[in-house]
């Protein structure tokens, strides 16, 4: 995975949060998940899933949170 | 087949419900109260004889031809400005009436030539029938004396007469012929509302003239054609008609070109188009039109369509001409190829909004059931994905409330990054009558567009806002209305969740978003965005109306649900007059999205991890269907440049031109092994393709549209495909060559699969269409007519849902390296990235993109009007010529995007919605400085497109 994607995907998702941050607090990072396992394809899921497995570096706390709640795609 | 006649009552219907009883020749006749007495004769089947009344414009009492006797009434009124009286007996032909006809018409003839056999209109001429109707036999008055027939009078020149204009590229002026009936200036200013003709002059001395005594190209005309429709003589005449002749036969059909989806009539000689004339039973545009649908079809036999299949090993080859069956084995090889080498994921589709609801499906299910990913994508992505997401979350479902219809119940417009008299002119003329009526218009636009100021319509607020603050600006209007108690909370109880409504208004109502609070980055005075407000929520029935200026954002979902959380608060949801109401872009996005090209989606918006939706479709096509979301089109780019992405058909669509950061989607395409382009033109995309399969138009196939209002309108071929296959044939055949057993015989099957399987299409066939002419979806056992308005007894996701929709600023900012804000839109006479459009004679209204820039901004810079200026942004840079205008606000520039050259998405960055990654196109952070040419970039793609387009043993096919 090209370093540009990688960089894109934590973009995209701190986006997410961004707007369910300012939704009711129970449902935040519900609704990212739900986000995310409706809109991206696995291997968008598995190079995130990549990301926070090697620290999660610059993404926003809410989308670690969520991060339990995304449907992790099975190995390539 | 035969020529459709459309009958002319003479005079619009009337509205009223009571209804009056009278008699007319003898006939007993009940109509509504109000309706002229013409009307009502025609309604019994008696023509009364008129030359000033159409039934598309307010009678105006002229021509003094129509009159009629009333037993017991002095005089003759005239028939078109006299409304019916309960229990009056009117008689239309009597000795008397004979005799004062054959006056007037005699009147009328002396002063008109007496060409009939070689006229234009030969045959299809009032003033002929009238002649004929009225008796007329001889005319005892010649040319001697006064006239505006002949040029030169017993050799003197003849002041009166005037030459013909011919200025306008579809239709002529022939001042000659005119009897200044006013038809033209009424249907200029009543059904167009553009007011460029007037009747200059007295008397006899009385002529039409376009703007101030100007030609029609040089006036305000926008050549929409209905004066020449309405015109009963060959003043005003197609140019095609007097080249080509009168039609034979006629066949009602859908425009292709916008959301509006006018109906037509294709007027034919053989296979010959003649003209297209607006169809007064299209429900969507009541026999109007624009310049683009009338008249700029010539693409369709432009001489740059491509009729034979082309194949290439690498881009830089020139094309190499195949048979069909070539082509179709070389793309099934390679596809097969690529997914036994890089796996299922690594291929997919584009389906077009260009294209029917047929191709559509068929190309989503060739992805599905023959690829076996969902790896499907639309243009929508890049204009109308947040409209599904928005109205989807708020509503349960992702379409516009309305019919076009509902306007004329408006008090109240709301229109929002739309430009509708140039983006969608039929709606934009309904919408302009309306507010003529005396509704109230409020426009939140960056850009002072055309409807904030413009002949008799003046818009009550315009809040000329920074690009990129919609949200905050429509959140503050919804502080205005909950702090303000202008609440609807009836409504809001019996129809939304109370508790998230409490939550919602508790949100809005903090102070950081009242509008003394945004006026600090909306740029809009907060007393505007308070009167606005306050109109909206107690004005009557309140409408909204948005186009991409509201999607193309990076919080293009936010605002839409904005959008709905206002329409809620004050109660506009579930009848007519009122509603949210996107205006589409193409002519089949609506379609598009409903038949399943998103790669989340099967057709009806069903979410690809629903079971029993993919139960349904798996056990029609036996095959699996993966449970998984599909890559949208930006994500299949990156893939490609990753790697992961190798092979794409792309039907009628040109995403190297339309999708954004055009260097991203270049080096995406380029990593492919094999890019599909099925399409009329080698389109800029094609420079990256390895096959070409030549695409049909809308004139040579079958199939239907779905227009912003969800109606779905029938397409009717007129001609043999040029390139001998309609799209969805030639998908079709692409699927057989994968092996795929699909037999459908007509366009029609396809419909009847769609309406099996989807069940907002349920009770959709073409017969049903034929005998209805067109249906809204939801048509099923519950609608069995259709939907014209949506959420009327409640909503579809069951109660409305109100949502926070929280101001985030875009990362694209401005600095000092990049100070002003570009944000890009489209105009009247080009559609989209114009491979149609400028493949007409709508070039002359827009021969280049120009950046239209703020007389404070040009002047620091150094810059004139018509300037050459380099535009650069972090992503590229381009040149274009300026246009200096205050319509934009200083800091803020404007352009369009309809012509290659100038690559205005060179530009334009890859931000894009948070949530349907739609791009950022209308907030771009720039740089403007003058130049003397074409950028690098303009020189080395232009080379590149020279190059590839090249096809081995003929010419260069030129641009
Ligand atoms: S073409 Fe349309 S805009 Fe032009 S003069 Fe005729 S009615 Fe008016
Ligand atoms: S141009 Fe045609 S419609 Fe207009 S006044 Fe003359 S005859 Fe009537
Ligand atoms: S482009 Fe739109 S408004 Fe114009 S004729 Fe076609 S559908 Fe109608
Ligand atoms: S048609 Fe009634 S006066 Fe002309």
């Amino acid at each position: 995975m090209s370093h540009d994607t990688n960089t894109k995907l934590i973009y995209m998702a701190n986006q997410i949060a961004t707007f369910f941050k300012s939704q009711p607090q129970d449902e935040a990072a519900q609704g990212v998940a739900t986000h995310i396992n409706k809109y991206w394809e696995p291997r968008m899921r598995r190079q995130l899933f990549q990301h926070i497995d090697g620290g999660g570096e610059g993404l926003s706390p809410l989308v670690l949170e969520a991060a339990s709640k995304i449907k992790r795609p099975q190995a390539a | 087949m035969s020529l459709i006649h459309e009958i002319d009552y003479g005079t619009p219907a009337s509205r009223s419900e009571t209804m009056v009883t009278l008699t007319i020749d003898g006939r007993e006749v009940t109509v509504p109260e109000g309706t002229s007495i013409m009307r009502a004769a025609m309604d019994a089947g008696i023509e009364v004889p008129k030359l000033c009344a159409s039934d598309m414009m307010d009678a105006f009492g002229s021509c003094r031809l129509c009159l009629v006797e009333i037993k017991g009434r002095n005089g003759m009124p005239a028939s078109c400005t006299t409304p019916v009286a309960a229990g009056i007996e009117v008689s239309t032909q009597t000795p008397r009436l004979k005799d004062v006809r054959r006056g007037v018409m005699e009147l009328y003839i002396s002063d008109h030539p007496l060409d009939c056999l070689t006229c234009a209109a030969n045959g299809d001429c009032e003033l002929q029938d009238m002649a004929g109707a009225v008796g007329l036999r001889d005319v005892r008055y010649g040319y001697e004396g006064d006239n505006h027939v002949k040029a030169r009078n017993n050799g003197e020149i003849n002041a009166k007469w005037l030459p013909k204009d011919e200025s306008n590229p579809y239709f002529t002026y022939d001042p000659a012929k005119c009897i200044v009936c006013s038809r033209c200036v009424r249907a200029c200013e009543e059904v167009q509302g553009t007011f460029a003709l007037t009747i200059g002059g007295r008397g006899f001395d009385s002529r039409v003239s376009a703007g101030m005594a100007e030609d029609f190209m040089a006036s305000e005309c926008v050549s929409c054609g209905a004066c020449v429709q309405a015109c009963p003589t060959a003043t005003l005449t197609e140019k095609s008609v007097i080249e080509i002749g009168q039609p034979e036969h006629s066949v009602v059909t859908t425009c292709a070109y916008c959301g509006v989806g006018c109906s037509f009539k294709a007027e034919m000689r053989g296979e010959e188009l003649v003209r297209m004339v607006p169809w007064k039973d299209g429900q969507a545009n009541r026999g109007h039109s624009c310049v683009k649908g009338r008249f700029a079809y010539g693409y369709s036999t432009h001489k740059d369509r491509i009729l034979n299949p082309m194949v290439r090993e690498k881009i830089s080859d020139p094309w190499r001409e195949v048979t069909w069956e070539e082509a179709y084995a070389h793309v099934a090889a390679e596809f097969r190829r690529i997914q036994y080498q890089y796996g299922r994921e690594s291929v997919g589709g584009i389906t077009s909004s260009r294209c029917t609801n047929e191709e559509t499906y068929l190309v989503q299910k060739l992805v599905r059931a023959g690829f076996g990913n969902n790896n499907v994508d639309t243009c929508a992505r890049v204009c109308h994905s947040p409209t599904g997401y928005g109205l989807g979350q708020a509503f349960g479902t992702s379409a516009g409330t309305q019919n076009f219809d509902s306007v004329e119940f408006t008090d109240v417009a709301v229109i929002i990054g739309a430009n509708p008299t140039d983006g969608h002119p039929v709606f934009g003329s309904r919408l302009k009558k309306r507010l003529r009526e005396g509704a109230k218009l409020i426009v939140i636009d960056p850009r002072r567009t055309d409807i904030v100021r413009s002949p008799h319509v003046e818009a009550a607020y315009h809040l000329p806002l920074k690009p990129g603050t919609n949200v905050a600006i429509l959140t503050s209007i919804a502080h205005v209305i909950v702090t303000e108690g202008l609440a609807d909370e009836a409504f809001i109880r019996e129809r939304c969740d109370w508790s998230e409504y409490e939550d919602w208004a508790s949100f809005v109502a903090e102070p950081y978003h009242s509008p003394e609070a945004t006026e600090a980055y909306t740029g809009v005075p907060a007393d505007l965005v308070r009167g606005a407000a306050r109109l909206f929520a107690t004005g009557g029935n309140g409408a909204i109306y948005y186009g991409l200026g509201v999607t193309e954002h990076s919080q293009g979902s936010t605002t839409v649900m904005a959008i709905a959380n206002l329409a809620m608060v004050t109660g506009n949801i579930g009848r007519p007059g009122v509603g949210v109401n996107p205006l589409r872009g193409q002519n089949n996005v609506q379609g598009s999205c409903d038949m399943g090209s998103f790669p989340h989606e099967l057709p009806g918006y069903r979410h690809v991890s629903d079971d029993a939706t993919r139960e349904t479709f798996e056990k029609l096509w036996g095959v699996e269907i993966s449970n998984e979301p599909g890559l949208r089109i930006p994500n299949m780019l990156d893939a490609a440049v990753d790697g992961t992405f190798k092979g794409i058909y792309i039907q009628g669509e040109d995403i190297l031109q339309s999708d954004p950061d055009t260097k991203h989607v270049a080096a995406g395409l380029a990593a492919m092994e094999c890019v599909v382009v099925h399409d009329l033109f080698l389109n800029e995309t094609a420079n990256y393709a390895h096959v070409f399969l030549p695409g049909s138009t809308f004139l040579e196939k079958d199939g239907t549209f779905t227009n912003a209002e969800r109606r779905i309108n029938r397409v009717r071929k007129v001609m043999t495909p040029k390139n001998g296959y309609a799209d969805w044939e030639v998908t079709q055949k692409l699927a057989q060559a994968m092996g795929m057993n699909w037999n459908y015989r007509h366009p029609s099957e396809i419909m009847d699969e769609i309406a099996a399987t989807t069940p907002s299409f349920a009770l959709v066939s073409y017969d049903y269409l034929e005998k209805m002419g067109s249906v809204q979806w939801p048509c099923n056992e519950k609608h069995p007519e259709g939907s014209p308005i949506m959420h009327v007894d409640g909503f579809v996701r069951g109660k409305g849902k109100f949502i926070r929709t929280e101001y985030v600023a875009t990362d694209e900012r401005t600095g000092p390296r990049f100070p002003l804000l570009l944000t890009t839109g489209r105009i009247l006479s080009q559609y989209n990235v114009g491979a149609q459009t400028r493949r007409t004679d709508n070039v002359v209204w827009h021969a280049e993109d120009r950046l239209e820039i703020h007389p404070h901004d040009a002047e620091q810079r150094g810059i004139r009007d018509g300037d050459w200026i380099r535009l650069a942004s972090r992503a590229g840079e381009t040149t274009l010529r300026s246009l200096i205008t205050d319509r934009v606000a200083p800091g803020v520039v404007y352009t369009t995007f309809h012509h290659p050259t100038t690559q205005a998405n060179v530009i334009t960055t890859d931000f894009s919605d948070w949530a349907t990654n739609c791009p950022e196109y209308k907030v771009t952070a720039v740089q403007v400085m003058p130049s003397n040419g074409p950028s690098d970039w303009q020189q080395d793609y232009d080379e590149q497109a020279r190059q590839s387009r090249r096809i081995a043993g003929k010419l260069e096919a030129a641009e």
